[in-house]
C-alpha cells in the first residue's frame, strides 16, 4: 500500500461527500444526545477543505497539513479540535515519508494521542475514540486489506449505541445516552470507510 | 492589571456577564469571545485566538473562564497556537469565578495571587 498525494486528495474529497449526504443524519444523531450540530459542523467545515484541495503538495503532510488549519477554524463544536489535532498530528508524523502501510498506522496513532489528550478521555466513553482506537489495531498488523479496515470501522460504530457517554456533551444524559450511535464515532466510521475504499482502490 | 476572558457558546451570555462584571469593577480589562462565526449558539476557535491574543496583550496577564466542553478545547487549543504563558485557561465556575478575578485584578492583585484565591474559593 502506497497513499500518494493523489490518492489522500481523494480520500478527503469522498469524505466530504458523504459527509454533505449524511449531513441530516449525523445531526439528528446528535440531537438525541447532544445539540444537534454535528452534521452541520462537519458538512460545512470538509466543504472548506474540498474545495482548498485544488492547489499543488509536494507531500501528503502537507494536504494533511492544510487539511487541519481549516478544520480547526470552519468545523466548530467539540468536532473542530479533535478532527483538527488529529489532521495535525498525522501531517506531522508523515512529514518528509511515503506514506506506505507502517507509516499510515504511525499516522493513526500520533492522531489517536492527539485526540485524547485534547478531549481528555480514553476509550469507552462513546466518543470517535472508540472507532479510532480498533482501526489503529487493524492498521498494525501485518496484512490488514481494506475490507478489514472497513468492517472494524464499521463494527467500532456500532458498538457505540450501547455504551455510556462520560465525556462531552452527551455524558450530561448519563444513562440515557445508551441506545443511540455516537455522531462524532459515526462521522469516523465514514472516514476510514471511504480511506478503505481508497486502499480499495489500488491505493 | 491582570485581564480576564469570558468563552462562551452565547454571545448572549458573555455580554450579560461582561455588564454584570463592569457594573461592580468599571476598570478592569474584560475580552469576550461568545457564540460560533454568525453569533449563533457554538465556538469557533478563530474568534476564541483572536480574543485570547487580545486579553494577552498586557503586561500582567490574563485569567480564561469557559462554560462547556469544547470552549475549553478551543480555548486551549488557542493558548497553544498563540503561545503566550501569562494567559490561563481555568476550571472555575464562569460567574462566580469571574467575578471574584474581576475584584482581585482590580484591587491590583498578580495572576498568581488570583489564582490562589480562585484554588481556595472553589477548589
Ligand atoms: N472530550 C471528548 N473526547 C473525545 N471526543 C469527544 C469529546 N467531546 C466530544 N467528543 C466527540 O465529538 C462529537 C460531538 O461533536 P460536535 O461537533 O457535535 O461537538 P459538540 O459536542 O456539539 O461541541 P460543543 O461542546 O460545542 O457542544 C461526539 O459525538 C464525540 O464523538
Ligand atoms: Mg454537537
Amino acid at each position: 500500500m502506497q497513499l500518494t498525494v493523489e490518492d489522500t486528495i481523494q480520500w478527503l474529497k469522498q469524505f466530504n461527500d458523504r459527509l454533505s449526504e449524511q449531513k441530516d443524519y449525523l445531526s439528528q444523531l446528535d440531537r438525541a444526545i447532544g445539540d444537534g450540530d454535528h452534521g452541520i459542523n462537519m458538512a460545512r467545515g470538509f466543504q472548506q477543505v474540498a474545495e482548498g484541495l485544488d492547489g499543488d503538495f509536494d507531500e501528503v503532510s502537507d494536504v494533511l497539513k492544510k487539511t487541519a488549519t481549516t478544520v480547526m477554524s470552519k468545523v466548530g463544536g467539540a468536532s473542530g479540535p479533535l478532527y483538527g489535532t488529529a489532521f495535525l498530528k498525522m501531517s506531522m508524523e508523515c512529514k518528509g515519508k511515503d506514506v506506505d502501510a507502517a507509516v499510515l498506522a504511525d499516522m493513526v496513532e500520533a492522531a489517536l494521542g492527539g485526540i485524547k489528550q485534547r478531549g481528555k478521555s480514553e476509550e469507552g466513553e462513546k466518543t470517535m475514540i472508540d472507532v479510532w482506537a480498533p482501526v489503529l489495531g487493524t492498521l498494525q498488523e501485518e496484512d490488514f486489506d481494506a475490507e478489514r479496515l472497513k468492517q472494524t470501522a464499521e463494527e467500532a460504530m456500532q458498538k457505540t449505541e450501547d455504551m455510556t457517554a462520560t465525556k462531552g456533551r452527551a455524558s450530561y444524559f448519563k444513562e440515557k445516552s445508551q441506545g443511540h450511535l455516537d455522531p462524532g464515532a459515526v462521522s469516523s466510521y465514514y472516514l476510514f470507510a471511504e480511506l478503505a475504499d481508497v486502499i480499495g482502490k489500488g491505493a | 492589571m491582570v485581564g480576564i476572558l469570558l468563552v462562551s457558546h452565547s454571545a448572549k451570555l458573555v455580554e450579560g456577564l461582561d455588564e454584570l462584571l463592569k457594573q461592580v469593577v468599571g476598570d478592569v480589562s474584560i475580552v469576550t469571545a461568545g457564540g460560533d462565526e454568525d453569533g449563533n449558539i457554538g465556538t469557533h476557535f478563530d474568534k476564541i485566538q483572536a480574543a485570547v491574543e487580545e486579553a494577552g496583550s498586557g503586561d500582567d496577564g490574563a485569567l480564561v473562564f469557559y462554560d462547556l466542553g469544547s470552549a475549553k478545547m478551543n480555548a486551549e487549543m488557542a493558548i497553544e497556537v498563540v503561545e503566550s504563558e501569562d494567559v490561563r485557561l481555568v476550571s472555575y465556575p464562569i460567574v462566580e469565578g469571574s467575578y471574584l478575578a474581576a475584584v482581585e485584578a482590580s484591587i491590583g492583585k498578580s495572576l498568581d495571587d488570583i489564582l490562589a484565591s480562585l484554588e481556595k474559593e472553589f477548589g
